[in-house]
């Protein structure tokens, strides 16, 4: 089922929360709610569940075509996951799983026998086979992630919503999860949104990312299109490193000879530390001068900490480790970059 | 007298007491025990000691006839009468002011939470007077009720709102902090997994907070069979009719019948007792309860 969303306004008291965000979810994606905290993302997901209301007069929430904006939770068919699961202590998994089959009313409630098998099933489904007698309190925080999932799942919901899915658990288990995740997606292919603040995250196992701040939607793209062409500075500096040249005069000695759409004379530069080529210096050689302060070469690729000798600004460079031993390069050596890529905006501010 | 164990669960939830910090000498520490222990076994177990020893004195026979007397039986009909409507009422309301406290913000909220506490602020005979200045003959409704041949004062009614007002914030104060700590997004799954209102308070809230609600509960029974100055206000001691049991036990005792009076007074002392066992009880389950959250 797709998710649309128009022009959604939320304030809590003077905070705003959301300020006039729309949006598309297109059927069966996996798609991420990125952003910095108190960006609007959780809020956004909360009422596409039905469980906040935008402002009053402001905006509608359509599923499939549908107006749900003035429609209760439970009849938007919503999965939800919790960022810290709020599975019910007092009930074990299984009784966890089976809780969204038993609230039915009577007329819908399946057998006793069908619960069972179903619960069975969806247990099966998160690889949590043989768990149904344990207590949340006695699972780790991915088999707790796990029956939150199932539990969501067990009312059949058209759409999927996780919050911070993955914000409670250790950096391993997390990356396993979230792949696991994206495997779970392709099979059952519920078009699901997750919010997240990890942009790693957002940006690996995602179909499209929607990018937050501000209470506002920056850009929303392809992992690869917010990644190689962000719409603005935030989402330059959000999405991985980003080199910041404030003067672009300084700049222009390392920008290829024909400067490519989208740097102007004015304004703040962006490059990526990867996008950075480093040679030694020859005089008359076009380039930006620098200086190397530090050498990091612990991991794939070698990281350049730099000075530029006019401006006397900081700036990071990542090359392969093979370019720092064919050219040989130390600390305090004179160096050359030129930048293979970058960008310049029109309407540059500051965050 | 039960009212004195009003320590609250919020705070026997701490984690870990805080590490030891006595660097005095060993004898620093044996005085300090033994002041402790000479200051409870004189103000708390003599006199309940001296409760027994005296409703006995006169030996077994003499102690159940305390209780074959008309009056005294009275005296604990309306006793448990009062706690029966009183205590029922306080669990309903302390429930929904908990609830509408923890969850909600409203205009007024504050204040209403700072209400909840006024019976714990106020004198018990305030309390009393307050009830004898809206319903006496003399007070707002004093006229009407008469009309309409109605008593509150000097009766059942007036024991039984005094004792709801004494008792009002026992409950309430017991789940607020509970409730807040434990937050309220199981409710929400619960609500997205399709559960009504009602579902989810029976399926979700209550299991939550079932052993804060059974602690504020005793309290706040042991309290309503034992209050003496609200109760004393607005009863008029008419014997046979609107003594409660703390009542009963002071017309005895005025008239000498000291044998009479322990005895009765032993009920309240036995119950304080049970109180105390069901409190214990309680902490301990909620203390597993907990320990089984991470």
């Amino acid at each position: 089922m797709s998710i649309e969303a128009h022009d959604l306004r939320k304030t809590f008291g003077r905070f705003t929360a959301l300020d006039g965000v729309s949006l598309h979810v297109p059927r069966g994606k996996l798609v991420a709610l990125l952003g910095p905290s108190g960006s609007g993302k959780t809020t956004l997901l909360r009422i596409i569940a039905g469980l906040e209301f935008a402002d009053a007069g402001s905006g509608r929430i359509l599923f499939h075509g549908e107006d749900v904006t003035d429609v209760a939770p439970v009849g938007r068919k919503v999965g939800f996951v919790f960022q810290h699961y709020a599975l019910f202590r007092h009930l074990s998994v299984f009784e966890n799983v089976a809780f969204g089959l038993r609230v039915k009313n009577r007329r819908e409630r399946p057998a006793e026998e069908e619960i069972v098998s179903r619960v069975r099933q969806l247990l099966h489904l998160v690889q949590l086979d043989g768990l149904e007698q344990r207590f949340p309190s006695q699972l780790s925080g991915g088999q707790r992630q796990r029956v939150a999932l199932a539990r969501a799942l067990a009312v059949d919901p058209k759409v999927l919503l996780l919050d911070e899915p993955f914000g409670a658990l250790d950096a391993k288990v997390r990356k396993e999860l979230r792949r696991w995740l994206r495997r779970f997606h392709d099979e059952i292919h519920l078009t699901t949104i997750f919010v997240t603040h990890d942009q790693e995250e957002a940006l690996e196992i995602a179909d499209e990312v929607v990018i937050m701040n501000q209470a506002r939607v920056e850009q929303v793209g392809t992992p690869q299109e917010v990644y190689d062409r962000p719409g603005s500075p935030f989402v330059y500096q959000f999405l991985g490193n980003v080199n910041v040249l404030p003067d672009p005069a300084l700049a222009q000695a390392g920008l290829p000879s024909d400067p490519p759409a989208g740097v102007r004379a004015n304004g703040n530069i962006y490059v990526r530390p990867h996008d950075i080529e480093v040679g030694r210096h020859v005089a008359g050689a076009p380039g930006i001068p620098a200086i190397i302060r530090h050498v990091h070469t612990a991991g794939p690729q070698a990281r350049l900490s730099l000075e530029q000798i006019q401006s006397r600004e900081p700036i990071e460079a990542e090359i392969s480790r093979a370019v720092v031993e064919d050219l040989n390069l130390q600390i305090n050596d004179l160096v050359l970059l030129r930048l293979r890529q970058s960008r310049s905006f029109a309407e540059d501010y500051h965050i | 007298m039960a009212a004195v164990v009003a320590t609250s669960l919020a705070k026997a939830r701490r984690p870990a007491a805080p590490p030891r910090v006595t660097h005095g000498a060993p004898w620093v520490r044996w005085l300090l025990t033994a002041v402790a222990l000479l200051f409870v076994g004189g103000f708390l177990l003599l006199p309940l000691a001296a409760v027994f020893t005296e409703a006995l004195r006169r030996g077994l026979g003499a102690y159940f006839a305390a209780f074959a007397d008309p009056d005294a039986f009275a005296a604990i009909r309306l006793t448990l009468l009062t706690a029966a409507i009183a205590v029922p009422c306080n669990l309903v309301f302390g429930v929904a002011a908990a609830w509408a406290i923890a969850r909600f913000n409203f205009w007024g909220k504050s204040v209403l939470t700072t209400l909840i506490d006024l019976p714990f602020a106020v004198s018990p005979v305030i309390s009393g007077l307050i009830y004898v200045l809206i319903f006496g003959l003399q007070g707002w409704f004093g006229a009407w009720l008469q009309e309409h041949n109605l008593q509150i004062i000097f009766a059942a009614p007036g024991i039984v709102l005094a004792t709801i007002f004494v008792t009002f914030p026992f409950v309430a104060r017991e789940l607020i902090p509970l409730m807040q700590a434990q937050g309220s997004d199981e409710e929400y799954a619960a609500i997205t997994l399709g559960a009504s209102g009602w579902q989810t308070f029976w399926r979700v809230t209550l299991p939550k907070i079932k052993w804060g609600l059974f602690y504020g509960v005793i309290l706040c029974n042991a309290r309503a069979m034992g209050e003496f100055g609200a109760v004393s206000v607005v009863s008029g001691h008419i014997r046979g009719e609107t003594n409660t049991i703390p009542l009963h036990v002071e017309i005895l005792y005025n008239e000498y019948n000291f044998v009479a009076a322990f005895a009765v007074a032993s009920l309240l002392a036995l119950l304080a007792l049970v109180t105390l066992g069901l409190k214990t009880f309680i902490e301990w389950k909620h203390h597993q309860a907990l320990a089984a959250i991470p």
